[in-house]
């Protein structure tokens, strides 16, 4: 049962973007179709899955007044791992995404779980709970950018549904509609939580 | 397993073995894509010449400093056979909407534009990502700069032959910027 919970967790009760609100930065800025939203969020995912286990796994090992850098270096190589390998396998995905992979790095979400979650729990929790921020993270940028793809480009996943040469609504593949499709999702998520 | 204490022999042992265990993976994951990165990389340039002139069986390439302009420009000469079918110029322009972008112009034989392929760019989605369409790039096919005045392609706007795409009036004089730089460069590098 506790297993389960750190699972779900992370989708509707402790949402890292809906409701803790971390890592807006790369949330916003890579959200402007649904397919950017899934490589994004399959990226961040990999990388907390790996870096919870690592960390839960030498946390005995590290002395604590130099827990942050050594949690950082186990992060950045995992990062720079996935950069590596999406450059090569994946180059039109990773050159959508450009600049935001490597600031998974700085992601707060990623030593986030770290510190208030692998640090402190076994290596088996430490991965459930990896996995469930992962994909509850993935799951609110695939709907954020899904929702801005369909209103602003007027296709989803790449599939358009409108008049060839027709405009969505501009604005919300710019930066501004991602702040209002945030708002409204967090909206909606307190709403659902709320009668819960 | 109780915490370490945070003694400086401690957290030395603790960060030299993290940092040596993450640099040695870090080299081996390195060694394993240094290729599948190198591959596609040449892959979406032979792409982009393909898309710009189809026929061709070997390329000379050829580096050149245009005229104008902060970097070199690469030129791809295609032959089939021994027979020229044209070059591919891989032409920037530093007047885009937000900085740099990257064109591959393509020029037949006979000088006139065969295609453009948009390569790299940072331009506003839904106004100057346009340009990477058939109904903005088409008006330059087939056109022949040498018959132009000053033998260079501008937007109605400044007195030339190109419409506009509507709200991105900067992205399109950036695009003809690079379509000639493209052409300068190329009849530079005939000449010599």
């Amino acid at each position: 049962m506790n297993q389960v919970n750190n699972f779900t967790k992370g989708f509707l009760k402790e949402n890292p973007i809906l409701v803790l609100l971390l890592g807006a930065c790369p949330t916003l800025a890579v959200t402007s179709s649904a397919v950017n939203g899934l490589g994004m969020g399959l990226a961040t995912t990999f990388v907390l899955f790996m870096s919870n286990v690592f960390i839960s796994m030498i946390k005995g090992f590290v002395p604590d007044k130099v827990r942050i850098p050594a949690f950082i270096v186990v992060i950045a190589s995992f990062v720079t791992i996935v950069d590596l390998l999406m450059q090569g396998y994946t180059p039109a995905l990773s050159k959508q995404l450009g600049i935001f992979i490597p600031l998974i790095v700085v992601n707060c979400i990623v030593l986030g779980r770290a510190e208030a979650f692998a640090a402190k729990n076994n290596v088996l929790s430490s991965m459930i709970d990896g996995l469930g921020m992962g994909l509850g993270f993935t799951m609110a940028l695939v709907i954020l950018g899904g929702i801005r793809e369909i209103l602003g480009a007027g296709s989803i996943f790449g599939f358009k549904f409108i008049a060839e040469g027709a405009d969505g609504i501009l604005v919300f593949i710019l930066a501004p509609g991602a702040f209002i499709t945030l708002g409204f999702l967090i909206a909606i998520l307190k709403k659902i939580n709320k009668s819960s | 397993m109780a915490k370490k204490e945070s003694t400086f022999k401690n957290m030395t042992i603790a960060l030299f073995v993290i940092t040596a265990v993450a640099g040695l993976a870090l080299s081996a994951v390195y060694s394993v894509t240094k290729e599948p990165i190198a591959a596609s990389q040449k892959a979406k340039i032979n792409n982009a010449i393909k898309m710009v002139i189809p026929e061709f069986e070997s390329i000379l390439d050829t580096v050149l400093m245009p005229d104008e302009g902060k970097d070199s420009i690469r030129i791809h000469r295609l032959l089939k056979g021994t027979e020229s079918s044209g070059v591919a110029v891989q032409t920037y322009t530093d007047e885009g909407f937000s900085g740099r972008f990257t064109l591959m112009v393509g020029f037949m034989p006979d000088g006139a534009i065969s295609n453009i392929e948009v390569l790299e760019h940072k331009e506003t989605p839904g106004l100057g990502t346009k340009m990477a369409l058939p109904s903005f790039k088409d008006q330059f096919k087939g056109v022949k700069l040498s018959d132009l005045p000053g033998e260079k392609i501008l937007v109605k706007k400044d007195g030339g032959q190109v419409d506009a795409i509507t709200a991105a009036t900067i992205s399109s004089r950036a695009f003809c910027d690079a379509v000639n730089r493209a052409y300068a460069t190329h009849k530079k590098g005939e000449k010599q």
